[in-house]
């Protein structure tokens, strides 16, 4: 499995993350090699196998519909990068 | 060529419960911004989310109303896309295994006849927070008290095919809710919002053409009319010689047309995979049996009672099964006054609803109680009052004059059924009125209103107006 | 002092031989003048912790204490900490002053011990030699060119180096016990679902799990005692009973079945250190066990399916790291692409960002099946051969790394030869079952780890098998001489 530079920017785009032009290359031989690695799984038959989604058989255990957290704006906005009037600021969002 | 409409809608119900659905953040409406946001809801590293019973039940509720499937085990999954109103990354929803499965749902269309629409599925999921674009000099602020209200997402089968029948079947859902009192219906609020799928095709043909789906439906006056904007819209461009594009579009009201959203214009991949941090939600059949027991009258069989044990017409019935309360205040009014259902059902449709809307009123709080609305209805079926009179006691009893009974009392308001009183009345417009009199017994029938009207004049509407019709002809004729 | 357990730490406070602000100090001191080359803190919290010791010496002196009462801890810094920096190794979070506890933290905190500070570990706990840290890697107290492992490198090595009497960490794919072996210490990662994962920055929820890092068994039961247990805010946290996981440590191994997977013993082991683990089983054979050659046939498959899984959660689960409500925000972004992206292409590291990308691309419409769910399946192989293992044998053993410590930069830049050092850790964590490492010899000058793998919630045995082990052998008493 080998991945391409536009491979790399689409799964990076995806992913929210700036990678620079020069970078690219590093992170496609990389992220291959990773892949190349995974790619051992390939040769197992796993028909019907029921997939594992996680370690313990248990169900989901249910929470009484009752409020618990008060207001706690201020602690939390205290380490928000921008707010106003009680908002976290972002750059103007287009519909 | 004829064209026919597709249209398919994903209903967005927010569920009634206090608390959100994965943390124990408040889920009133109208907060100040970000007062009722926790840690979970935020998206805080290392908080867990924990799930709300209610809005299991809730979701079963809805399940076992529309005969559907419940899922005896159903998951969570995550829908990964980066949006600053969803502070996790990812929006917790179900994928592949939703909590309730296939169901239906009956429609009435304008002739009358009932068509049965299909319900896909309905999942449980967490609503996002809000974005606020005014007034931060450029920026946007973000709200996230709303992040984490539990909502239920109701897919129907593509099977609408208009814009009427797309109404039918959202106010279906929306009067289904309330009587499960799963959500409150609020539109304005936002707590019951409709994204429709819509797309066209030729008359006859199998496959479905390409949809765009609609956004930002919020009141079925909208929706109406977005939907009808948007099939017109696709018909002008494929008879144009376009072609239709997959896409998001967000209806404006104000300019009443649906534009799209250029923020959803990258085909999304929203990468679903079961949420580590929650397990298999299992639901037992006992569970469901308690869930059952709490199921009240749904509203398609109130309606069948009241047309075929109550003798009401249909459209009657379908108003008065509208809502719950509405119908629960009918039954009381039947009960209290004893009087033909018919009779009642004219006076909650029209007097008190009219009433109602007109001071912008919910029928919970209304002025006038049920069993004052039946004590008033009580006295025309006896003939203590005429409808007329009773219209005025109305008026009285709204403005908290007290029950029919005192008002008629305070107001001497009795039907005059005494003929000999009645008789000297006319005896007396007669002698006032010799012309008149003449020209009615010379075949002028419509000067018998007029002599009614003088009676009834006279006694200050309290004379049986068929009383004086006859006593009148008794004397003019005789 | 600094040589004395957590239980001869807390008799010493309970017969009033030194107070728990007295020990505090001194640890502090210790941390001053040892950790500027093995920066195996990221932050240090004296204040917090003398206030902490103060309020301690007040519940000992009213006869209040218990096991861990006004004895100084390290965290590690993946758990969240009411009012201190909980940075998860990362830029990202470098200005993230937690706003609550994580559950472990509240419980330590309940049972009134003292937090010395937060520990350094590989970013967001992907690595496996704290080379990721973005406060700079932790130096192996055994040789300073030697890594000390990770994610818990730093909690490692503060506990090999003396200057913590005990740690926490957290393990995804071995991440307290590849550490711990490396830095010849105690490690435990208990079932998953036995210790809260609430307030802990999740790597991938999944796999993770909180546990202790210390001195010895006992020291490791002791802390265990505290940290497990139900908790509300966690659903994935089982409510089943908590033992006196002290209470079994002497208990005799007579008949003790051990299992010895032929594929922790193939090729890939270091001979130096095979021939220290056989040393091992040999003493517990004197010690009563018996041996019995198991198989654990996907055990080669269990580092591709974990490097499918981890990533997959880690993309989602580090998806919140955007720099809208906490964490690292780029300079002047000039709409939202930029501030997502710049945010966290600046806030992340290297491996953080190929780790999230591998996750993004595994879910990825058209890739899903051959690798999430091709992966969740072979995932339940591998934890289908520990449940037939389990029917034979009461623990399986091998070693815990195929090698000893290496150096810096030893691994080069292929992440790929870095991740195959966890390749006997990871299995264990895909099947959710509890693992530790003991310290069972020496490998040029290095220490050699005995991995100790249990069957669900066997905790107490795990600890028995590695105190009785501990009773006969002084490999944990050993430490960097520098250190002593």
């Amino acid at each position: 499995m080998s991945l391409e530079k536009a491979d790399v920017e689409k799964i990076a785009h995806l992913a929210r993350l700036q990678i620079t032009e020069p970078e690219i290359p590093e992170y496609a031989r990389n992220l291959s090699s990773i892949l190349s690695l995974v790619e051992q799984m390939s040769s197992v038959d796993t028909t019907g196998i029921t997939p594992m989604a996680h370690p313990l058989e248990v169900a989901q255990r249910l929470r009484a519909d009752v409020v618990t957290e008060g207001n706690q704006r201020e602690k939390f906005q205290a380490i928000a990068p921008a707010t106003e009037n009680g908002l976290f600021l972002v750059p103007k969002v287009i519909e | 060529m004829q064209w026919e409409a597709v249209i398919g809608l994903e209903i967005h119900a927010q569920l009634a419960t206090k608390s959100k659905i994965f943390s124990g953040a408040s889920t009133a409406y109208g907060a100040e911004p970000n007062t009722q946001a926790c840690a979970v809801d935020l998206g805080f590293p290392g908080v867990l989310p924990v799930l709300n019973e209610e809005a299991v039940r809730m979701a079963a509720k809805f399940g076992l109303a529309i005969k559907a499937e419940i899922a005896p085990r159903s998951v969570f999954a995550r829908k990964n896309y980066f949006y600053p109103d969803l502070p996790k990354g990812y929006q917790t929803s179900q994928f592949d295994l939703p909590t309730v499965g296939k169901g239906t749902l009956e429609i009435t269309l304008q002739d009358g006849t009932l068509k049965r629409i299909g319900v896909t599925r309905a999942h449980l999921e967490e609503d996002a927070g809000k974005s606020l674009h005014e007034d931060f000099h450029g920026m946007t602020g973000i709200d996230l008290n709303r992040a984490g209200t539990p909502l239920l997402e109701i897919v129907s089968e593509p099977e609408l095919s208009s814009a009427y029948e797309a109404v039918a079947y959202m106010k279906k859902l929306h009067i289904l809710v309330r009587y499960l009192e799963i959500c409150d219906g609020n539109m304005q609020e936002g707590s019951f919002r409709c994204d429709a799928n819509v797309s066209v095709r030729p008359v006859g043909q199998k496959e479905l053409g390409t949809r765009a789906e609609v956004k930002n439906l919020n009141s079925f006056r909208f929706i109406e009319r977005a939907i009808n904007h948007e099939i017109e819209r696709q018909i002008e461009i494929i008879e144009g010689g376009g072609t239709i594009v997959q896409e998001t579009r967000l209806y404006d009201s104000d300019k009443d047309e649906t534009r799209s959203m250029r923020s959803k214009e990258e085909a999304n991949d929203y990468r679903y995979f079961p949420c580590p941090d929650l397990l298999p939600v299992v639901i037992e059949q006992c569970y469901l049996d308690e869930i059952a027991k709490t199921l009240p009258e749904l509203p398609d069989v109130k309606k069948k009672r009241f047309i075929e044990t109550i003798g009401l017409k249909a459209d009657a019935a379908e108003v008065l099964v509208s809502s719950r309360e509405l119908a629960d205040y009918f039954e009381t009014v039947v009960k209290a006054s004893a009087a033909p259902a018919k009779i009642c059902a004219n006076w909650v449709i029209v007097e008190l609803v009219g009433a109602l809307n007109k001071s912008a009123q919910e029928i919970t709080a209304s002025p006038v109680t049920a069993e004052q609305l039946g004590g008033l209805v009580k006295r025309i079926a006896d003939n203590t009052i005429s409808g007329k009179i009773a219209k005025q006691v109305f008026a009285a009893m709204w403005a908290g004059e007290g029950d029919a009974d005192t008002i008629i009392e305070a107001k001497d308001l009795k039907q005059n059924t005494d003929s000999g009183a009645i008789e000297a009345v006319i005896d007396e417009i007669i002698a006032k009125h010799p012309q008149q009199a003449e020209e009615l017994r010379s075949g002028k029938d419509k000067m018998m209103g007029f002599f009614v009207g003088q009676v009834m004049k006279a006694t200050q509407g309290k004379a049986n107006p068929a009383q004086v019709n006859q006593l009148l002809k008794k004397k003019i004729f005789a | 002092m600094h040589n004395k357990t957590l239980s001869e730490l807390a008799q010493g406070l309970r017969e009033k031989a030194f107070s728990s602000a007295e020990l505090t100090q001194y640890y502090l001191d210790r941390i001053q003048q040892h950790d500027g080359n093995l920066n195996s803190f990221i932050t240090v919290t004296p204040e917090r912790a003398l206030a902490q010791a103060k309020a301690a010496d007040a519940l000992l002196a009213a006869g209040k204490g218990e096991a861990l009462t006004g004895i100084p801890l390290a965290q590690k810094d993946i758990f969240c900490t009411d009012g201190v920096r909980t940075s998860c190794g990362s830029k990202m979070l470098d200005n993230f002053i937690a706003p609550y506890n994580a559950t472990v933290i509240e419980k330590f905190n309940r049972a009134g011990s003292v937090m010395l500070g937060k520990t350094n570990m590989d970013e967001f706990a992907m690595g496996s030699s704290n080379e990721t840290s973005f406060y700079g890697t932790v130096k192996n107290p055994w040789d300073l060119q030697a890594v000390p492992g990770g994610s818990s490198g730093g909690s490692a090595a503060c506990v090999a180096a003396r200057i913590a009497p005990a740690s926490t960490g957290t393990d995804t794919g071995g991440s307290i016990r590849q550490p711990a072996a490396l830095c010849g210490i105690t490690g435990l990662k208990p079932t998953y679902g036995r210790i809260s994962r609430y307030g802990m920055i999740a790597f991938a929820s999944s796999l993770d799990q909180a546990g202790p890092m210390t001195r010895n068994a006992e020291d490791a039961a002791i802390m265990l005692n505290t940290m497990a247990g139900f908790d509300a805010r966690d659903s994935t946290c089982l409510d089943k009973p908590v033992p006196d996981y002290t209470a079994d440590l002497d208990n005799r191994l007579q008949g003790l079945k051990i299992g010895l997977p032929k594929e922790y013993f193939a090729e890939g082991l270091d001979g130096a250190m095979a021939s220290a683990i056989d040393a091992a089983i040999k003493e517990y054979q004197k010690l009563g066990a018996t041996i019995k050659e198991i198989s654990l046939p996907n055990t080669h498959l269990a580092v591709p399916t974990y490097y499918v899984i981890a990533p997959a959660e880690c993309s989602s689960n580090l998806s919140r790291m955007d720099g809208v409500r906490f964490g690292y925000r780029c300079e002047n972004p000039v709409d939202l692409e930029d501030l997502y992206k710049r945010s966290r292409g600046e806030g992340f590291g290297e491996e953080v960002k190929r780790r999230i990308m591998v996750g993004a691309y595994a879910l990825s419409a058209g890739y899903y099946d051959a690798y999430y769910l091709k992966a969740q399946q072979i995932r339940q192989l591998i934890s289908d051969d520990f449940k037939k293992a389990f029917a034979e044998v009461d623990v399986i053993m091998g070693p815990t790394t195929p090698e000893p410590a290496f150096n810096f930069g030893e691994k080069g830049n292929d992440p790929v030869s870095m991740y195959l050092s966890d390749i006997y850790t990871i299995a264990v964590n895909l099947a959710g079952l509890p693992g530790m490492s003991v310290p069972a010899g020496m490998v040029n000058g290095r220490p050699a780890g005995l991995q100790i793998i249990g069957n669900y919630f066997d905790e107490a045995r795990l600890l028995n098998v590695a105190h009785q082990y501990q009773q006969v052998t002084d490999w944990h008493q050993q430490g960097p001489e520098k250190y002593l």
